[in-house]
């Protein structure tokens, strides 16, 4: 089987987050990059699948040059190898344009099933595996849970509100956007950090798979929120503001 | 030309989101001098629909069909594809659901749209509509604007908009029954079922301390239930400590997990996710303790604590217990 990943390389989570001159997106010289940590989980629910059936994991990025670490660190953890789509400022492409360009990258591959996070940390649509899928002609599922594969076809466990599930099967090829918590992440051993060197990045352009750019969305301003309430901040010693906060709490509120 | 609202039905009754759409839709509606409609999916919504009709709509979609008894994205897609070539609305709004996100993605692409997710608020200026929207996990906010030609789609947060409960003089319902054949559908859905019985309800709880990632490790957790304890809590939890284990799911609160409205909210560790902050933001009172002054949780707290959890939250529990 052969299953296709698509990651995308996010800032850090713990990264301070500064928006940058003209209010479109933030400062992003000096921010490190990482896996987005859905697609994480979606990469951990195909290596499970692969060490189940066999076959191959193949991680598909759409970033900057400096994705390419991104990448390297999937291969350590046990894909087989990757697809590089270079494109700087990835950031404007909305979910249907890079959909576009990332359902390009994937027709070439025929893979059986496809699996990516069932959203990103930085823009957050939660779209773009849905639209892969409906470019690409395949059934989909989203919020996936769990993955059982047989007779050439899926059944898998997606998530509903309020603490519901549900079971569905499709036909394959199929794609799936991963909830968190289908597997726990593994650590790229030393041995996998070793071998990743000598695996296979192709770098794909644009360009290449004939996927032109025309923008749908415009993000007119990025501001930091306004609060929604007045929130009275406690300061002083661990102990102080103990003390501070049972006060508004007994007497202020009256909730306690 | 109108604002067309998709509502959503669990089993036999209304996903409650579904009116804040509706109020969302009214709103811009309003603003943009464009009347507003609404369908409904499913087997027979008829009288689903008579329900609608007085809320302020010109007039309700019933989308019947033997193939939309149970969610398919599939099936939900050709519905309402076919659907808004007759209805051939300007905007189309959808609560956002887990079934929303499952399929106004696939139907936007086959306008050559994209869907505007997860709007918290709206903005109508020289006749142009701007959405705002909540990026990397809350901590930014992003004034959004679809520069495609209508039909333009957009979902809005739960919470986001207050549904109405005027009642207004009916308006029609018209009943439409697309074409979807049985190959088009291509996924088989089984019935809905819930892990296990659940046994701690914790919307009932007055009040509920509520923990995250800045817990670290399993290990730290006593910490917390002490803390509940002093205070007489019931103890929940973001996402990530259900995730690993630490807690049962039944104990989180969140989009996926169980939305809370205590007295008394305490956020011990939580960044404040958009899935968290939907599921506890109607809370009377919210403390937050965190070490990011930046985390979006200050944003919803009442009382905010800027610090260490790890020295924060033995004090509370040392001061609580002075108390008695």
């Amino acid at each position: 089987m052969r299953i296709l990943v698509a990651i995308k390389p996010v800032p850090s989570r713990d990264s301070t987050l500064r928006v940058a001159p003209g209010s479109t997106w933030i400062i992003t010289d000096d921010i490190a990059l990482e896996i987005n940590e859905p697609d994480a989980y979606a990469l951990e629910a195909a290596l499970q699948l692969k060490e189940k059936h066999g076959g191959e994991v193949v991680v598909l990025c759409a970033g900057p040059a400096r994705a390419a670490q991104t990448i390297r660190e999937a291969l350590a953890k046990g894909a087989d190898r990757g697809l590089h789509i270079e494109q700087e400022g990835m950031e404007g492409w909305d979910p249907l344009s890079a959909g576009r360009l990332l359902a390009a990258a994937a027709r070439n591959e025929t893979p059986d099933l496809i699996l990516t996070g069932l959203q990103s940390d930085d823009l957050g649509y939660g779209q773009t595996g849905v639209v892969m899928a409906e470019l690409l002609g395949i059934p989909h599922g989203t919020i996936i849970m769990s993955v059982e594969v047989r007779d050439g076809r899926i059944r898998v466990k997606r998530e509903l509100e309020d603490g519901w599930y549900q079971n569905v099967e499709m036909p394959l090829p199929a794609l799936l956007t991963i909830q968190s918590g289908i597997g726990k992440l593994r650590y790229a051993t030393l041995m996998g950090i070793k071998k990743a060197k000598t695996k296979e990045v192709k770098r794909l352009s644009a360009a290449e798979l004939e996927v032109s750019f025309t923008p749908c969305l415009q993000i007119e301003r990025l501001y930091l929120p306004e609060r929604s309430k007045l929130t009275q901040f406690l300061p002083g010693t661990a102990k102080e503001v103990a003390a501070a906060l049972l006060e508004k709490l007994r007497f202020e509120e009256r909730v306690l | 030309m109108s604002v067309l609202t998709v509502l959503e039905q669990r089993g036999d009754s209304w996903n409650r989101v579904s009116f804040e759409a509706l109020a969302a839709a009214a709103q811009i509606g309003r603003e943009l001098g464009v009347p507003v409609e609404a369908a409904v999916l499913g087997e027979r919504v008829a009288q689903a629909c008579a329900e609608v009709a007085c809320k302020g709509v010109r007039k309700v979609w019933a989308v019947e069909h033997d193939r939309l008894a149970d969610y398919t994205p599939d099936a939900f897609t050709l519905a309402l594809e076919d659907l808004l070539r007759r209805a051939n609305p300007v905007l189309v709004v959808f609560p956002h659901t887990y079934q929303v996100r499952d399929y106004a993605p696939k139907l936007a692409t086959r306008f050559g749209r994209v869907l505007v997710s997860d709007v918290i608020r709206h903005q109508v200026a020289d006749g142009q509509l701007k959405l705002t929207r909540q990026l990397f996990q809350g901590k930014l906010s992003a004034d959004t604007l679809a520069t495609t030609a209508p039909p333009n789609f957009i979902s809005v947060q739960a919470g986001a908009y207050r549904a109405g409960d005027e009642e207004s003089p009916a308006g029609d319902v018209e009943v439409v029954r697309p074409e979807i054949p049985a190959e088009a559908v291509r996924t088989r859905p089984e019935a809905p079922f819930r892990e296990s019985q659940r046994t701690v309800d914790l919307a009932a709880a007055p009040i509920i301390v509520s923990v995250g990632r800045g817990i670290k490790e399993k290990e730290n957790l006593p910490l917390v239930e002490k803390l509940a304890q002093a205070m007489g809590a019931e103890i929940a939890a973001s996402r990530p400590i259900c995730d690993n284990g630490w807690l049962p799911m039944e104990r989180q609160v969140g989009s996926s997990g169980q939305t809370v409205s205590p007295k008394l909210y305490v956020a011990v560790g939580i960044s404040g996710a958009i899935q968290h902050l939907v599921g506890m933001k109607g809370s009377k009172t919210i403390v937050a303790i965190n070490k990011d002054p930046d985390a979006p949780i200050f944003e919803v707290a009442d009382y905010a604590i800027v610090g260490d959890l790890f020295e924060v939250v033995p004090a509370l529990t040392e001061e609580l217990e002075k108390l008695k």
